[in-house]
């Protein structure tokens, strides 16, 4: 028979340990992570989330129809862990002020820049003739489906675009006239859509745009087929034309045939939009953090990041009239010279931005880096610089934050650092 | 000191057709890896055999798991043949997780004007580093390769070209030396599915009918061997490697591609050891750099330490061994301009584990591995852990 020596028991142990689980590494805390699905989803839809998952990482390289200018390879590549993406990945968008609108200098490559080319093809570089440059952080993609299942009345009714009611805050609705594409993606989410959704609608005949910095699209679809064109290079069926730069003197663009992702792959990416858990609170009931929040409502914050939101009918049931907490009224708000780019879309003056959700403000950081960068170009590090970025109709709500104490302010940052 | 080529009998003595020295790393000299292999069969002149290997995985990342699943990784049949005293023939035809991968890794011919001084030509390993030449899984004490020689050395690395090799006697030392040129590789180092700078995806099947600009790659590797404590190597493998002219015109810049290679086998005691560190450098668009990094390098560092000999009936060189590696790779060295921080995409690995060899061509082996992952920005650490169990085994 032969006899083991404890030289090879040791190992021999220490391998079984790690069978058995051991050694094999924890998941990290889910309070700091933002993926995930909302609960209750069918098994159906748990495979379609995850297939759209996978095509939300998927890298797309030359062959696969990758530009030939793009910004980014992947979704994933820009919203890493679903959160607020990396200086690295910044989105560039320019145009030129002066006559009745502002220019987005299309003929030159605007809005969008796509700074990056596949080799052996020109990048767009910002024109001279361009006034305006704005760089976009992409922003975190959790809780979305939420958003997008909102009413248009809801946004109408919040909407206050002359100070009726005196608050030094006057919210309007970001509307763009019709057009084929938007057309079609709302006729395309329609088609899915119980009879009674109300989005998507005319208001004043245009459509309102909920969805980026200044609430350049109307829904998911839309945003999402704008994203694979933009970013990536990417044509789908709504955006079949491949980009070219204009730059380069020529129409000249890549060899793959189009669309170069298919409408299913497109309705799984945005089905996995639709249906990212909303981000996870901390501490949410630590007195010092409800503290914070009745502050945050008290000097004003919570007037343009409405701390809740009804979504109305849904097709997934999950998101079917459901009450969330998104810290954003989706209006469009003045916010001040510091903050003012010289650059804007659809009917936003230069200066008025989306109020951006404030929900996993807290851990964005987890996913840039180890290094939060806030507001729409990532120009704050912390949340307090921020704060004092805030004019126009911010004003008020920063002075209020300024003449806190010390501990008040401190309760202020607990707070949204529990978001 | 003098110079004395080794005489070809030296060469077959030291292992051609003789049972691979496996996982030693004094024993195996770099450039007798492509005829270290036992062969089994013969017809005439001709002698056919391969190797065979699977395992099994179980792994746990970030708490989550897919499960426990089988991988049948490669069946691979040599063909050799001693065409005259001084010509032969060697090919490697291989099968990757079943039929989903066939690839013709060697094909060629030698023919020896001295020991000094082979030629050689057809479907070659250019010598970058040892594990290209010397990657048959039965020679090696753990599951995976070493990652810095199958992300920053291309291997399996086989592309059609020529050249030459030899040895000579300095002394009490042995030199050898491989120089070819080969087609090389193309343009998807960047611009792949993985979103980072890949030399593997600059592989190409077309590469076996020809060039895609015109302009071979160079390899080489110089080593010295010291009998009885190892052999150290340096090499170097270098070339354009983007397609940048359209009927004779230029429409792209040259890119230029090098990989630098360090390797060292070395008996410590009655450790063997074997290392290997590489360092590319890429030459990438401007407007991708970052995203695309220019600058990668990777290492690694085996121990292998005979436990146990077990006396088996029929068996009598059959051993146990520990063994453990410890590697790196960074696939991006450069700094964010936005942000002045340092880019990251990077893995690191720790392989503890045991392996048996009944005989010498023939391994089963256990290996718990454990690696920690930074993505690009350098967000928290990915780690991810997990148990294997495979086999390999000449035939």
């Amino acid at each position: 028979m032969l006899a083991l020596p404890r030289s090879i028991l040791t190992p021999v142990a220490a391998l079984a340990f790690a069978a058995c689980g051991v050694l094999t590494p924890n998941g990290p805390d889910p309070d700091q992570l933002l993926d995930g699905t909302v609960d209750g989803m069918t098994a159906s839809q748990i495979r379609q989330h995850f297939a759209g998952d996978e095509e939300f990482g998927r890298r797309f390289s030359v062959a696969a129809g990758l530009g030939p200018i793009f910004v980014a390879t992947s979704c994933e590549q820009c919203h890493v862990g679903d959160g607020k993406g990396h200086p690295a990945f910044m989105l560039f968008r320019f145009g030129m002020e002066g006559g009745l609108d502002f220019n987005p200098l299309t003929e030159l490559g605007g809005p969008q820049l796509q700074q990056r080319a596949i080799p052996g093809y020109p990048p767009e570089v910002v024109p001279g003739s361009a006034t305006g440059v704005s760089g976009f952080l992409p922003p975190a993609v959790t809780g979305l489906g939420y958003l997008d299942a909102v009413d248009d009345t809801t946004l109408i009714a919040l909407q206050d675009v002359d100070d009726l009611d005196g608050d030094g805050i006057s919210g309007r609705l970001q509307l763009h006239r019709p057009t084929e594409l938007i057309e079609a993606a709302l006729a395309l989410e329609a088609q899915g859509a119980p009879a009674l959704a109300g989005r998507g609608t005319l208001y004043d005949g245009r459509y309102i745009g909920r969805f980026g910095k200044k609430a350049l699209t109307v829904n998911l679809l839309h945003q999402t087929v704008g994203a694979y064109h933009q970013d990536m290079g990417i044509t789908s069926d709504l955006l079949p034309e491949d980009l070219f730069n204009p730059q380069a003197g020529s129409r000249a663009s890549d060899d793959v045939p189009d669309p170069e992702v298919s409408s299913s792959t497109v309705a799984n990416v945005v089905f996995y939009l639709k249906t990212l858990r909303a981000p996870p609170r901390r501490e949410a009931n630590d007195p010092e953090v409800l503290a914070g929040e009745q502050i945050f409502s008290d000097i004003g914050c919570a007037d343009c990041h409405l701390p809740t939101l009804v979504t109305g009918r849904s097709e997934i049931a999950v998101l079917d009239r459901v009450t969330f907490h998104p810290y954003t009224d989706l209006l469009l708000h003045d916010m001040g010279v510091e903050l003012d780019d010289g650059y804007t879309e659809g009917l936003a003056l230069t200066s008025e931005w989306r109020t951006p959700p404030l929900w996993g403000i807290g851990i964005q950081q987890n996913f840039q880096g180890g290094r939060a960068f806030f507001l729409h170009d990532g120009r704050a590090t912390s949340l307090r610089e921020a704060i004092g970025y805030h004019g126009g109709e911010g004003t008020a709500s920063r002075a209020g934050f300024d003449a806190l104490s010390a501990t008040d302010q401190e309760r202020l940052l607990r707070f949204l650092r529990s978001l | 000191m003098g110079l004395r080529p080794v005489p070809l009998g030296v060469g077959l003595a030291l292992g051609l057709f003789a049972a691979p020295l496996a996982g030693q790393a004094d024993s195996t000299m770099a450039q007798d890896g492509l005829y270290d292999r036992p062969f089994i069969g013969s017809l005439s002149n001709t002698s056919i055999g391969g190797y065979i290997e699977g395992n099994t995985n179980y792994f746990v990342e970030d708490g989550l798991s897919e499960g426990f699943s089988m991988e049948l990784r490669r069946f691979n049949v040599f063909l050799f043949s001693q065409i005259s005293q001084r010509v032969r023939f060697i090919s490697e035809l291989e099968f990757e997780h079943g039929t989903e991968e066939i690839a013709l890794e060697t094909a060629l011919i030698d023919f020896e004007v001295s020991p000094a001084l082979i030629l050689r030509a057809g479907i070659i390993l250019p010598p970058l580093g040892f594990f290209n030449q010397n990657h048959d899984s039965p020679r090696w004490d753990f599951v995976e390769r070493p990652l810095v020689a199958t992300d920053v050395i291309p291997s399996t690395l086989s592309e059609v070209g020529g050249g030459a090799y030899g040895r000579i006697v300095l002394g009490d030392l042995l030199l050898s030396y491989d120089a070819y040129l080969t087609n090389g590789l193309g343009d998807g180092i960047v611009g792949n599915e993985l979103g980072r700078t890949d030399v593997p995806s600059g592989k190409r099947e077309e590469q076996f009918a020809g060039d895609n600009n015109g302009s071979p790659a160079v390899s080489a590797r110089v080593a010295l061997r010291k009998p009885g404590f190892g052999e150290v190597g340096v090499s170097h493998y270098g070339g354009y490697y983007n397609a940048y002219g359209l009927e004779g015109v230029l429409v792209d810049e040259r890119r230029w591609l090098a990989i630098s290679a360090l390797d060292v086998g070395a008996s410590v005691g009655r450790a063997e050891v074997r290392a290997e560190l590489a360092y590319a450098s890429i030459d990438v668009p401007p407007s991708l750099v970052e995203l695309f990094g220019d600058t990668q390098w990777g290492a690694h560092v085996d121990v292998v330490v005979p436990l146990w000999r077990p006396q088996i009936a029929g068996y009598p060189t059959a051993v146990v061994s520990a063994a453990l590696r410890v590697e790196r790779v960074d696939y991006n060295v450069g700094s964010f301009s936005s942000t002045g921080e340092s880019i990251r995409d990077d893995v690191t690995a720790v392989v503890p584990g045991i392996s048996f060899r009944p005989s010498a061509g023939t391994v089963f082996r256990a290996n718990y591995r454990y690696h920690w992952t930074r993505d690009f920005p350098g967000n928290p650490t990915n780690r991810m852990a997990g148990f294997q169990l495979g086999f390999a085994t000449y035939f």
